[in-house]
């Protein structure tokens, strides 16, 4: 009976060969584990929807590779030969942090391995020597935009004189926050009247506190990923500094607050997206992902999500699986409507887009205003 | 006036780090006086410290005591078992064998606790066992946390001041550090001895661990690198094998930190530490209580 049943199911798939799809595969890098894991975790689960919801209509059978790039240069690096050389992947999206996403977006061209990444701001991922990388994308904003964002907003709103900045200086996208907010404050009248910088593995602010304490700044730009902020906030409120705190899309995670407490409550933060967002596409993704996850999408999520999305459209769309038509695609591909809002691509492969302002509050993050670029 | 309280201000934060410095260096340089071995895991049992008592206070709930004291226990185990199984083999080797296994002995340690069935390489929040509070003295603040790691450490070197100089097994600790041959003529263990020094060392790095936990309430498995190699560094200053050298050393080094952040600049801070080790080996290689060794 067993033999029969084999024999069937061996007609079965010799006789229809046409119902099956095309599988191929598609690369995400992402820090699942490290000093900034969540941001992985949740692309992960925007990159496994994406494959989800695509597969609903799609030309293709997707059959997803997902590496761990632990926010380390080097180990991205690595992830990105795995999957370009042994894997065979036809497209990557990711990594998200910009330390990373510089590197690998290095590797990715020179394979002309087509790339969007759904969060890394900083402009060197897309540029390289003033000149643009053509197999490399991006669904999000970028620094110098996000930095303006956070400055024009502590002068405005806030109305606030002045700042103090303190960031990691080894960290690409830590200093290039840091830069523009500092110049945009300074252009609008405002005073910075300290810039320090740590290490990634400082632990110990004590001393920069202190400094900064003596110059009572109205606002401390924190311009660095979740857990580094939580550490310095709690720090910064034990030794009694009041200034407001003000950070970049590196804080979008729900460990914030679990970790640095009230230390952070009335803190502001430029982000891609907010989950109060009113839109069709948002809500119908922030629904789907509350069913599967059990928690709100955060920006890490929406931007995996709309990245992952684009590259199945134009692998869908593209005249040949050729990384040069993908990318003519890219380059050609007019207001796709993702999670995140409208993306266009510009001249340099970033997309023009909208950030909003999240005000920090004892157990969510609060809708504040949106600014256009 | 307010730039004599910002000085006092930053002082309290150099002893605090400086604090933890000592109690790592001491390690080192009672490791080294016995075996002329700098223990290049002695950051890693630091770290391990640390996550021992992150699984006591938040697993288990622990009294702060109880932590302390099954912290300092498990740790002194991971010492003796380090020695016995990854030094004790090479006792006769050449002594550049005993580093490289140090150093595989630390990359080991490090890189076995961060797979994901262990305490994976992500940052995890530490427990704090009790609220923090802060006092002001009119001339600076100081905090329920800082005044913990100072009198801590303060009744550590206390009891390891009594341990080496008025117990059989200090002056015999001292006696092997002095001169090995002789000291085993004279019917010293030297086993024994070794593995006491590996104890009190790899206690003294749990406490560290603990205190540096509380204090900074973010642990993860390479956090052990940077403190233990500045903590070298404060071994050296001091003069390696030396140890009241290793306290003040440690303290040295903290302070050093701190005002290099507070006048100079934050960037160069590192950089000025390891000019000071450079300085020490080129112009006082024994540190600063080091005697000028003399060749017979």
């Amino acid at each position: 009976m067993k033999k029969l049943f084999l024999v069937f199911m061996a007609v079965a798939f010799l006789a229809f060969p046409s119902f099956a799809k095309d599988t191929i595969k598609l690369g995400l890098i992402a820090p699942l584990t490290g000093d900034v894991k969540t941001f992985g975790e949740s692309a992960k689960n925007g990159f496994i929807i994406a494959i989800e919801d695509y597969s609903k209509s799609g030309k293709y059978k997707i059959d997803p590779v997902i590496a761990d790039d632990r926010n380390d240069p080097t180990e991205g690096a690595n992830a990105a030969l795995k999957l370009i050389t042994q894997d065979k992947v036809i497209a990557i999206s990711g990594p998200l942090t910009s330390k990373v996403a510089i590197p690998v977006s290095d590797i990715a061209n020179n394979n002309k391995i087509p790339m969007i990444t759904g969060a890394a701001t900083n402009p060197k991922v897309t540029i390289h020597d003033g000149k643009r990388k053509p197999y490399v994308f991006r669904a999000c904003f970028i620094d110098p935009f996000q930095g303006t964002v956070a400055a024009n907003f502590a002068d405005k709103e806030l109305k606030v004189k002045t700042a103090a900045v303190l960031y990691d200086v080894g960290n690409d996208y830590s200093k290039g926050l840091a830069e523009y907010f500092k110049a945009t404050f300074i252009k609008k009248g405002g005073n910075i009247v300290a810039y320090e910088s740590y290490q990634k593995d400082d632990v110990d602010f004590s001393a920069l506190i202190t400094k900064i304490q003596v110059k009572k700044p109205d606002v401390l730009y924190l311009p660095d990923y979740y857990n580094k902020v939580a550490l310095i906030a709690r720090q910064v409120r034990e030794k009694g500094l009041k200034s407001t705190l003000i950070g970049g899309d590196g804080w979008d995670s729900p460990e914030l607050i679990k970790i640095a407490g009230g230390a952070i409550v009335g803190g502001y933060f430029t982000n891609h997206y907010s989950p109060d967002r009113k839109d069709p596409i948002a809500e119908a993704f922030i629904k789907r992902y509350k069913e599967k996850y059990n928690t709100v999408p955060d920006a890490f999520a929406a931007l995996s999500y709309d990245a992952t999305m684009i590259l199945l459209k134009a692998i869908d769309n593209a005249r040949s699986l050729k990384s040069e038509d993908i990318v003519k695609y890219l380059n050609s591909m007019k207001n796709h409507k993702g999670v995140t809002g409208n993306i266009n691509f510009d001249k340099n492969g970033d997309a023009v887009k909208s950030a909003v302002i999240l005000k920090v509050e004892k157990d969510r993050v609060r809708y504040m205003t949106t600014v256009n670029p | 006036m307010e730039q004599i309280s910002y000085i006092l201000q930053q002082v309290v934060n150099g002893i605090q780090l400086g604090a933890v410095y000592a109690l790592i260096a001491l390690g080192y340089t009672m490791v080294y006086g016995v075996l002329r071995l700098i223990n290049f895991a002695h950051g890693d049992v630091f770290m391990l410290g640390a996550f021992v008592a992150y699984f006591l206070i938040s697993k288990f709930g622990l009294p702060v005591y109880l932590v302390f004291i099954l912290t300092m226990v498990s740790c002194a185990l991971v010492g003796y078992v380090i020695e016995k199984v990854a030094y004790k083999p090479l006792r006769d080797a050449p002594k550049i064998s005993l580093l490289i296994t140090a150093v595989g002995v630390s990359l080991f340690l490090e890189y076995f606790l961060s797979l994901k069935a262990l305490f994976t390489p992500n940052y995890i929040p530490f427990p704090r066992p009790f609220e923090i509070e802060t006092y002001d003295l009119s001339f600076f603040v100081i905090t329920n946390v800082q005044l913990l790691i100072f009198i801590i450490t303060f009744i550590s070197l206390f009891i390891l001041y009594l341990l080496i100089y008025k117990t059989r097994y200090g002056i015999a600790m001292r006696a092997v550090s002095y001169d090995k041959e002789t000291a085993s003529l004279m019917g010293v263990g030297i086993d024994g001895i070794i593995s006491f020094t590996f104890i009190i060392g790899a206690s003294l790095a749990g406490v560290g661990g603990i205190l540096y936990g509380i204090a900074y309430p973010q642990i993860n498995v390479f956090m052990g690198i940077m403190p233990g190699i500045k903590s070298f560094i404060a071994a050296v200053l001091g003069g390696i094998g030396i140890i009241h050298g290793a306290v003040v050393g440690g303290l040295i080094i903290g302070l050093c930190e701190v005002f290099v952040s507070a006048f100079l600049s934050s960037t160069f801070r590192d950089g000025v530490i390891f000019i000071i080790l450079f300085a020490v080996l080129l112009f006082r290689p024994m540190g600063i209580f080091g005697k000028r060794i003399e060749k017979v």
